[in-house]
């Protein structure tokens, strides 16, 4: 630097210079948790988009979202009694309704009407409880992200959730471009091949597509065991295919397979190989913390319990992985604030999800970076 | 969900105008600072060239995230000031307002939500029933009055909420039978989750309140608005003993006795100041005249006996009808 030149004016990134801390949209539907755990028995205490929830079923087995304090003290109502239709604080035994509102307080005839919670609007779909923490008049649920394939009869398999320690949007990039897997998924399902192959990205509405074959390959060591499991004994080359598509704000399909070489796959006969799907829905917890809630679904050998089993552990092992990554990649995020992201090629698919979720946060009226630590919003 | 109370006067401009229905006006407006108007919310209106009168409007539509805000004023044949005034307005007329104001808000998670409009107290509740439908609820919406000419957006709202509306005109023999809606839902399979909202005549929401209770409905789930209950008995001077203290001071008819009490410097407690906490309870030692609790604190068994009032609110008039004679009330604090 020379003192003759004139001082740079604001130190404000370039405007290229992609947000590392992402904010995440309040005006969707997120998963708040697998079906099975809302109950009717205790409360679920879960973070969801930064709105702390006590999460519970009534007697129909309706699932319900209150917000986790209580109207008089906010007294954690996660940690009350479920009382039939009613939720009760564990503190001084206020009880509340489905709506939030109070339908009993202790020694008085009355009920202030005043007395309500925050309850957001839930819907259950796909095995998972579903929630809108954001205007509730915008909560159409209809708008719910399509994962049928966890609950239609052509498809088996099950999954679990990571409590990822970074920024959801670190998921969302690590999902959308698949290249990682050579390096960190090395021994599991990367293979040279990956980074060498061609790919295509489209997008469209709320969704983007990132398609890539490749074709006549060694099958790396978890693809070779599924070919297996449906062709037994099978050797030989492969077409191995993965389609991956978003749907804001942060569903992520991976259609993913691989078939005999040269039997048709790409032109879509793929009657001669096997195919599953990577189901991953991310949901904000914090701005440095989300639940990653994946599973994976087959449409083959769909009545193995021993498949289900092996492929849940086996995405489980690939997914630690990523976790670690992750948590490292967030880590070093925070000590390096006066660092910028730069993209590559590859990372397309990524920033045309950016571009959508910049959308959705503007009509909120809302930046897309998140404020510092320790910045109130 | 949360209540408003906060807002800023502001200015608004009228930019649109047109009839909805005979006697009722669609009034668009333009605010100064623009703020979502979410379903339930009014706006209060400066009415009368700058005397500080004052009439709430439902917002019917919230446009742009509140840029445009729809009022229906419906003309009142004996007014002077409020409807006839706005009746009067011009397009590009400024007036001056509050931001939205929320008193009747609209619950997530009941099972069913009937919503009951007498009137003019469809505005209310236009907004509502969109937002219901965009959610996907299960909702009903009534219509009650007395000719179609003189209800206000009901094509529009028929055209957009098809069989969920019921409508019932007095002039074509189909009264509502409010007793028959509430047995409906009384007897429906999630009574207990459905929740009626109801914005018209103080009759019709009378016999809704009434039949709502002997069919034993939670009474958390009846829900309207409360502008503030104005009492049984119109404000008048009274005066209030403190045995305790040796004191006695007066209550003029715009205050209160929370109010004189904190003027004349006597330690109180309180905290909503509108008849709900019980924070402010004064026990009643004695008292001349009538006491007219207005709160919703203790029940009807309690404000019968009338052992405890609430200082924020409660009032007290005189029995008799001579002149200068005030009720007297003798109060114990805690
Ligand atoms: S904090 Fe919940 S009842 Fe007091
Ligand atoms: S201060 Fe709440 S009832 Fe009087
Ligand atoms: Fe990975």
């Amino acid at each position: 630097m020379t003192l003759t030149s004139p001082p740079p004016a604001e130190t404000a990134p370039p405007p290229t210079a992609a947000a590392k801390i992402f904010n995440y949209p309040r005006n969707a539907w997120y998963v708040a948790a697998w079906d099975h755990e809302v109950t009717g028995k205790r409360p679920l205490a879960r973070t969801i988009a930064g709105v702390p929830l006590a999460l519970w079923r009534n007697s129909e087995g309706r699932a319900v979202a209150l917000a986790d304090a209580c109207w008089h003290r906010l007294a954690p109502l996660s940690k009350g009694k479920i009382l039939g239709d009613e939720l009760q604080c564990p503190y001084h035994g206020l009880r509340y309704n489905a709506t939030g509102r109070c339908t009993g307080m202790p020694a008085q005839e009355t009920i202030n009407p005043s007395a309500v919670v925050p309850s957001y609007p839930v819907v259950e779909r796909y095995r998972y409880v579903w929630v809108w923490v954001g205007d509730p008049d915008l909560a159409d649920p209809t708008t719910v992200p399509d994962m049928y394939q966890m609950d239609d009869p052509a498809w088996a398999g099950d999954g679990e959730t990571i409590h990822a320690d970074c920024n959801y949007q670190l998921v969302l990039d690590n999902l959308m471009d698949l290249t990682h897997e050579e390096f960190v998924h090395s021994s599991s399902i990367g293979q040279e091949e990956l980074s060498e192959a061609e790919f295509d990205v489209t997008h469209e509405g709320n969704t983007v597509t990132v398609t890539r074959w490749m074709r006549d390959i060694t099958p790396p060591p978890f693809w070779l065991k599924n070919m297996r499991d449906k062709f037994p004994g099978f050797e030989g080359k492969v077409d191995r295919w993965q389609i991956i598509t978003f749907e804001a704000p942060s569903t992520i399909r991976i259609d993913v397979g691989v078939a005999k070489a040269g039997t048709g796959a790409p032109e879509g006969d793929r009657s001669q190989g096997v195919n599953g799907y990577v189901m991953n829905t991310i949901t904000p917890e914090t701005d440095r913390t989300c639940h990653y809630f994946w599973a994976f679904m087959r449409n083959y050998c769909l009545n193995s319990q021993t498949i289900t089993t092996q492929l849940r552990q086996g995405v489980r092992g690939v997914f630690g992985e990523d976790e670690d990554m992750l948590r490292a990649q967030q880590r070093a995020i925070e000590a390096n604030p006066e660092h910028e992201f730069y993209s590559l090629n590859i990372d397309a698919g990524g920033m045309w999800v950016r571009q959508i979720l910049e959308r959705m946060l503007a009509a909120e009226g809302r930046p897309s970076s998140a404020p510092a630590l320790g910045q109130g919003v | 969900m949360v209540v408003q109370a906060q807002t800023r006067w502001q200015r608004a401009r009228v930019v649109e105008l047109a009839d909805v229905a005979d006697g009722v006006r669609r009034i668009v407006v333009e605010p100064e600072y623009p703020e979502h108007a979410a379903p339930g919310t009014h706006i209060d209106v400066e009415t009368g060239n700058g005397t500080r009168r004052v009439r709430s409007y439902s917002v019917v539509r919230s446009e742009g995230r509140g840029r445009r805000l729809t009022l229906s004023v419906q003309l009142s044949p004996t007014s002077r000031g409020g409807s006839a005034a706005m009746h009067r307005l011009r397009v590009g007329d400024e007036l001056t307002v509050t931001g939205p104001l929320q008193s009747f808000p609209l619950a997530v998670g009941a099972t069913r939500y009937v919503l009951v409009a007498g009137g003019i107290g469809v505005t209310a509740l236009v907004a509502m029933a969109s937002a219901l439908r965009r959610r996907g609820a299960d909702y009903e919406l009534v219509l009650v009055g007395r000719s179609r000419a003189v209800m206000a957006y009901l094509d529009d709202l028929v055209a957009e909420h098809g069989d969920r509306v019921r409508v019932h005109v007095d002039d074509e023999g189909t009264s509502l039978a409010v007793d028959d809606l509430v047995a409906g839902i009384a007897q429906a399979p999630a009574s207990a989750a459905t929740e009626l909202y109801m914005c018209g005549p103080i009759g019709l929401m009378d016999a809704i309140a009434r039949s709502w209770d002997e069919h034993d409905l939670p009474t958390t789930n009846l829900r309207f608005e409360t502008f503030g209950s104005s009492g049984r008995h119109p404000a008048e001077e009274f005066l209030v003993r403190l045995p305790q203290l040796d004191r006695e001071i007066t209550v003029a008819p715009d205050t209160s006795i929370l109010d004189a009490l904190e003027a004349a410097g006597v330690d109180t407690l309180s905290e909503c100041r509108k008849g709900e906490c019980g924070l402010c309870l004064a026990k009643v030692v004695g008292a001349t005249g009538t006491i007219d609790h207005r709160d919703v604190f203790l029940s009807e068994s309690q404000k019968e006996h009338s052992n405890s009032l609430c200082l924020c609110v409660s009032r007290a008039v005189a029995a008799g009808s001579g002149p200068n004679q005030h009720a007297v009330i003798s109060l114990h604090l805690t």
